[in-house]
């Protein structure tokens, strides 16, 4: 390999003195300015990873005098994000919920932000959709166990259902009637239930209408419309919580059903109570 | 070998382009004046689009999403519009550089306009080429700082002028340019102007020709757009060889029209020798033929040693025949392909503007859940629907489902399915659409549904298609 430098007679210029397989360099030079560039750019990288965190170490990395991070940029964006809405944090807690305007902006607030609270707390159970699943009510149908207002889901979502933490958490309890009813008893209330959907009271000669009568009327109504004040589900619609078919049915009646909900009133913010309240009560079955 | 160790990196030379006059200068001022007036003066264009919308005829709104273009207004999700644009500067930028080369380069790159300007101040106060010359080989003195302080001021006065005009097509110019001056302006304005500044100061007043030789990447792409039948500068050098200035001597009869004079140098911008051949430095920008005219028309030769040619004319020539005729040079396949394009791009866009709705709704059926049971065994589904008004007043919308008689239309919130719009907003709606048990809609897998949404005000219809999910979903 020659590495002479040497003027190419055929263009005029230089060579670099580099030579392949008899193929030679042509030197053309690089403007200076690109070569100053090129050492602004390695001073500026230099800089760069001093002012930024860059270099790593054993535990973590260098942070950089600048004091910057990306979990900084966060904090920083959520802060200011509550500092915009700090006024409409303060209306919400501060509102009557049984009269919130539905086309006001703080309805809609409180339904942006109930949202993101219902994802990341309720959804687990209820389903991202809020259209529940076996034993998890759907929020977004027009029946209640313990009443759909505004109010009445606020309450819920506060104390919670069957919580024995909370005092004052709604609270109801089914009998397992299989220690109670004979086997025989059990299939023909089974049998009459579906009645109560097709008329009135149900079929009153149906051989399960006195068993009914006798042993479920009390809480669930004459008519099996069921009962707010202790959460008993009308038995007479379209809805079932678990299941309406004579299988889950025996299974409901004999071993009796007993869903918990937790209260979220101590571990939510009371701004995000009310959101998530305004959110479910705007799924399309508030009251 | 001394002699042949030439250094790896090289100093800029510098470049003193000398006056010219003639056809192609007296084009480039007209361009130059049109384009930096368009530049700088369309912000200030005021154009009345009713109340709540921006008076301003071109106005790029990043916070409020829409960009305004006298009576075309765009909203975010029409950006094919822009990308349209884009293809459309791109063919036509192929079909000008495979018909006449470098011509953006040489008459309407930013680039060369604004270099043109400084290098028209730089005259005004140092001279004309020797003057230049003369007074950067000067030693510094009071004479010269004076000269060279007075130019940057001026070039960075112009360069300030441009950062500055820039920043008004994206906020109502005069209330920013007041904003501006009473120091109480966005920093983001601040630092845009002072960036585009500093980008126009220097690359105006002292990289010139270095943007366009190591920075811009167009001059290596457009070779791909250039054949033989593109029309570029050049020298004829079978009429201008051998050159010489000696006219009255014994051999005067032998040389070619070129008398060496170096006009075509001298008021070359970007420091090359055109008589060399296609370089990759030239940009086309014709005043080497300007120079050279007026030295042919003084020795009374014939114009047109350097000129517009065509690759495919010099074997005519050389045999001493007339060029082909411009036009069956840019008339040909690529150039009508490129036009043709052009003008499809151009038509589809124009059509796509004009059968524009002013109502625009986008309906998304929510799918988590597909269908809800209500207490009464009715099927209810749900659409979230996205309202746009385009108007600059508020607007009441009234929404109907048709397609299946059994169709019950409401509205969250709302106990008519009426929705007040605000101006120049887009609204999101949860609409439910519910249906009897038992009925049809409700049993079925699928059935198809049509929702209208109508203008109370002035009785505009549009509808979207989607389906309705019942049981067996």
């Amino acid at each position: 390999m020659a590495d002479e430098k040497r003027l190419d007679e055929a263009t005029g210029q230089h060579t670099t003195g580099h030579s392949y397989d008899g193929i030679e360099e042509l030197n053309t030079p690089l403007p200076r300015w690109w070569l100053w560039t090129f050492y602004a750019t390695i001073v500026w990288g230099l800089i760069y990873t001093i002012a930024y965190p860059a270099w790593p170490l054993i535990n973590g990395a260098t942070a950089g005098f600048l004091g910057y991070s990306t979990r900084g940029e966060v904090a920083k964006e959520i802060e200011a994000h509550e500092a915009a809405n700090s006024d409409l944090v303060a209306q919400l807690v501060a509102a009557d919920m049984s009269t919130l305007d539905a086309s006001s902006d703080l309805h809609r607030y409180g339904v942006a932000r109930g949202a993101s609270v219902f994802r990341a707390q309720c959804s687990q159970c209820h389903g991202s959709g809020a259209a529940g699943a076996k034993g998890y009510p759907n929020l977004l149908d027009n029946n209640w166990l313990w009443g759909g207002t505004m109010e009445d889901i606020m309450y819920t979502v506060r104390h919670g259902i069957r919580n024995d933490q909370d005092d004052d958490a709604r609270y109801s309890e089914m009998p397992a009637f299989g220690e109670i009813l004979e086997a025989e008893e059990i299939e023909a209330v089974v049998a009459f239930i579906p009645t109560l959907a097709a008329s009135e009271g149900g079929d009153a000669d149906h051989p399960g209408a006195g068993v009914f009568a006798d042993n479920c009327a009390s809480c669930h109504g004459d008519a099996g419309k069921g009962d707010r004040e202790q959460g008993a589900p009308n038995l007479a619609d379209a809805i079932w919580l678990y299941g309406g078919d004579p299988e889950t049915l025996t299974e409901t009646v004999t071993y009796s059903r007993y869903g918990v909900m937790p209260a979220w009133g101590p571990r939510l913010r009371e701004e995000d109570v009310r959101a998530v309240s305004v959110y479910v009560h705007s799924l399309g079955g508030g009251e | 070998m001394s002699d042949s160790s030439e250094p790896l990196y090289a100093a800029r030379e510098p470049i003193f382009p000398k006056r010219v006059k003639g056809t192609f200068r007296t084009l480039k001022w007209w361009i130059m004046g049109v384009t930096l007036a368009i530049y700088y003066l369309t912000p200030w264009i005021r154009w009345d689009r009713g109340p709540n919308l921006p008076d301003q005829a071109v106005l790029v709104d990043m916070a409020g999403r829409r960009f305004y273009f006298f009576w075309i207004e765009i909203w975010p999700q029409e950006f094919y519009f822009v990308a349209g644009l884009l293809i459309m500067a791109g063919f036509g930028l192929f079909l000008f550089t495979s018909a006449l080369g470098r011509v953006w380069c040489g008459y309407t790159c930013p680039q060369t306009v604004w270099t043109d300007l400084f290098i028209l101040v730089e005259r005004w106060i140092e001279g004309d080429r020797n003057a230049r010359v003369r007074l950067w080989n000067e030693k510094w003195s009071a004479r010269k700082a004076r000269l060279r302080v007075t130019k940057w001021v001026v070039w960075f006065l112009i360069a300030l002028a441009t950062g500055g005009a820039w920043v008004f097509y994206f906020a109502d110019a005069p209330t920013l340019a007041r904003d501006i001056v009473t120091l109480q302006a966005d920093p983001i304005a601040y630092s845009t102007i002072l960036i585009l500044t500093g980008t126009t100061f220097i690359f105006g007043g002292f990289m010139r020709e270095q943007v366009c030789i190591y920075m811009c990447p167009w001059p290596r792409i457009q070779a791909a757009m250039m054949d033989p039948d593109t029309l570029t500068v050049a020298y004829r050098d079978w009429r201008g060889e051998p050159r010489g200035k000696h006219r009255k001597s014994a051999e005067a009869e032998n040389l070619g029209d070129c008398i060496d004079c170096m006009a075509c140098v001298n008021v070359c911008p970007m420091g090359i020798d055109i008589r060399k051949g296609q370089q990759m430095e030239c940009i086309t920008c014709a005043l080497c033929i300007d120079a050279c005219d007026d030295i042919m028309d003084k020795i009374g030769k014939p114009r047109g040693l350097i000129d517009y040619l065509a690759l495919s004319d010099e074997g005519r020539e050389r045999e001493g025949n007339p060029p082909r005729p411009i036009w069956q040079h840019v008339f040909r396949v690529r150039t009508i392909l490129y036009t043709v394009l052009w003008a499809a791009f151009g038509l589809a866009m124009l059509y796509a503007l004009f059968i524009r709705a002013d109502i625009n709704m986008t309906v998304s059926p929510v799918r988590n859940p597909t269908f809800v049971v209500m207490a009464d065994g009715s099927v209810r589904n749900t659409y979230e629907v996205r309202l746009q008004n385009k108007h600059g007043e508020d607007r009441v919308f009234r929404l109907t489902a048709r397609g299946n008689p059994a169709y019950g239309l409401t509205v969250e919130g709302d106990l008519f399915a009426n929705l007040n719009v605000p101006a120049n907003e887009t609204r999101l709606v949860r609409v439910y659409v519910t249906v009897p048990a038992g009925s049809d809609p409700a049993i079925a897998a699928r059935t198809d549904m049509r929702l209208w949404v109508e203008d109370t005000e002035n009785g505009d219809r549009a509808y979207k298609d989607t389906t309705f999910n019942g049981k067996e979903g």
